[in-house]
């Protein structure tokens, strides 16, 4: 948070502020009435994309049979509540999914991030390893998904798609902010006598942050992406079951009322990794 | 010009016997120092001028134990220099503060990596900083500094570990003229006073008069000692800070004799 925003958010609280002078006033309310211009396109977007989708299939300019309506998401999502012998509830599907999301991601920044300080630690681990890593990341691991459910069962293939969607990458952007650090930061921790794990913790980790945070962020989306691929194949619960399901039986209704949580979803996934960032980039 | 009987005769803190450094990279070798042969006796303080890219950062971090000579050994205190020891406090050329801690934080890295006690650590830290006026400042990030501050910081840093030996790559060299009159009239006076070992590193003549015993003159790369020059300034019992030093009646003249040695070096 720069000294400006402090001081935005000093002015949103207070609402006056005295010794300050009346230019930087001005500059405060310019500055605020241009945030607020941005918040209102942005709705305003949302806002047109809604009423297009209900209305271009009511006039029957689309088929609304491949499309639903805004206005039929609601009612269904009240019926998919309820959780049938047949069926749970879109909330259970829901939340099946966000756990697996997030033990494929949080399982992706650990191992990522261990093995991206592994291969900083040896150096010729590295070197040996660059071109099967790329190779790795490079490859659509969706083809896998096959392979997984057969290998690990159900439940376990989608945390392991999970995974392996976000993995190499979270791999490669860690190490690539470890080899980012000044190698000057690194001999100042040396004239000092450190040791490698003290350069370790002490410079490399704490200096990659807004790296680990990057990582993060393509993280999370790619988590959310194996662990709906997943369950396309293999899962009898969570939202890639859902749409699969609503998808052979043609219920419309039910894939984009699953779709509309999975866009909840992940929205509320980026406010909370952007919570996060603005928590630990308060102190830089 | 030799180092006097005198000088020879006192142990040494730091020696360089033979020293010669190459850094190799893919595209080939650079010979930074070639035959360097120095002795700093304890309680010295000395400066080192020469050419840009000479080789003056590189014999601090030789002596600092970052680096390891190619050829001949570096000592101190008559022991072949390993690594990095706690005796040697090398302040870089730069300030290399880290943006995620606190001016604060950065000045007590030394003794965190060095395990010492971090409360006494904090507290001499705390008390630098004041000194070097950037007391209100304890609790603020680098980036909300100015360079001068944050070299004043860096400074603080070394000599939070309490070196024997202190090793200054160009430390005033983001102050402006007159802070850095103030400050290297008080840091050379709290070094002497120490009687710490002071190996400055400097491109301004003046500053490594008025401040040191010995100026050292290094020659174009591959960097080789062309002169030793110890300074006396009449002053009589008296010490002189580098404000007072700069209107002694030798100052001039070792001036003048410091700026030919080095004009010859830049037309080669
Ligand atoms: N890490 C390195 N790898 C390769 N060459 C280097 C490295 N560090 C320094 N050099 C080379 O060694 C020579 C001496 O460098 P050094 O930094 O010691 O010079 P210096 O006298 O401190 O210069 P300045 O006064 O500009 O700070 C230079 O020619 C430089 O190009
Ligand atoms: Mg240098």
């Amino acid at each position: 948070m720069s000294k400006v925003d402090v001081a935005i958010a000093a002015d949103a609280a207070s609402g006056v502020r005295r010794g300050v002078s009346p230019q930087y006033r001005d500059w405060l309310r310019r500055e605020r009435r241009s945030r607020l211009a941005v918040r209102a396109v942005q709705l305003a977007i949302l806002a047109v994309c809604l009423v297009l989708w209900e209305v271009l299939p009511r006039e029957q300019i689309v088929n609304p049979l491949f499309t639903s309506y805004p206005s039929a998401i609601w009612p269904t999502f009240l019926q998919m509540l309820k959780s049938t012998p047949q069926q749970a509830s879109i909330l259970t599907h829901a939340a099946s999914t966000i756990l697996a999301t997030v033990i494929g991601f949080t399982a992706a920044m650990v191992i990522g991030t261990a093995i991206a300080a592994a291969l900083w630690w040896w150096n010729g681990l590295y070197r040996v390893l660059d071109p099967y890593l790329v190779v790795a990341n490079a490859m659509p691991k969706t083809a896998f998904v096959p392979i997984f459910y057969i290998w690990l069962g159900a439940t376990l293939s989608i945390y392991g798609m999970s995974l392996a969607i976000s993995l190499f990458v979270t791999v490669l952007m860690i190490y690539g902010g470890f080899q980012g650090i000044d190698p000057n930061k690194i001999k100042l921790a040396q004239t000092f006598g450190a040791s490698k794990a003290q350069i370790l913790v002490k410079v490399v980790l704490p200096g990659s942050v807004p790296t680990l945070i990057a990582a993060l962020k393509v993280n999370a989306g790619l988590s959310l992406v194996g662990v709906i691929v997943g369950e396309f194949q293999s899962a009898n619960l969570g939202l890639g079951y859902l749409i699969q399901y609503g998808g052979q039986v043609f219920k419309m209704n039910i894939v984009m009322t699953s779709v509309t949580i999975l866009a909840i979803v992940s929205s509320l996934m980026y406010l909370g990794i952007s919570w996060l960032e603005a928590a630990v980039m308060r102190r830089r | 010009m030799p180092a006097s009987a005198a000088e020879a005769a006192r142990s040494s803190a730091v020696e360089l016997r033979d020293v010669g450094l190459r850094y190799f990279g893919r595209d080939g070798e650079t010979e930074a120092l070639k035959n360097v042969s120095l002795t700093f006796a304890p309680g010295e303080f000395a400066a080192i001028i020469g050419p840009s890219g000479c080789g003056k950062s590189t014999l601090l971090s030789l002596i600092s134990g970052v680096i390891a000579p190619t050829e001949g050994s570096v000592l101190i205190d008559g022991r072949p220099v390993q690594g990095p020891s706690r005796k040697v406090g090398y302040m870089l050329q730069q300030d290399y503060l880290f943006e995620w801690r606190t001016i604060l934080e950065n000045a007590v890295l030394g003794a965190e990596i060095q395990g010492l006690p971090m409360a006494q650590a904090r507290e001499r830290a705390i008390q630098l900083l004041t000194r070097y006026g950037l007391g209100q400042f304890l609790h603020h990030l680098p980036r909300q500094l100015s360079g001068g501050m944050r070299q004043r910081a860096a400074l603080a840093r070394t000599l939070c570990t309490e070196p024997d030996i202190v090793l200054l790559d160009e430390p005033f060299s983001a102050l402006d003229s007159q802070t850095r009159l103030a400050l290297a009239d008080e840091i050379g006076e709290i070094l002497k006073r120490a009687a710490k070992t002071v190996i400055l590193v400097t491109h301004d003549i003046g500053e490594a008069i008025s401040m040191a015993e010995r100026v050292i003159v290094m020659s174009r790369r591959p960097g080789q000692v062309k002169s030793n020059h110890p300074i006396r300034l009449a002053a009589g019992n008296e010490r002189l800070t580098p404000l007072t030093a700069r209107n002694a009646p030798e100052f001039n003249d070792y001036f003048r004799t410091l700026w030919q040695e080095l004009d010859i070096n830049v037309q080669g």
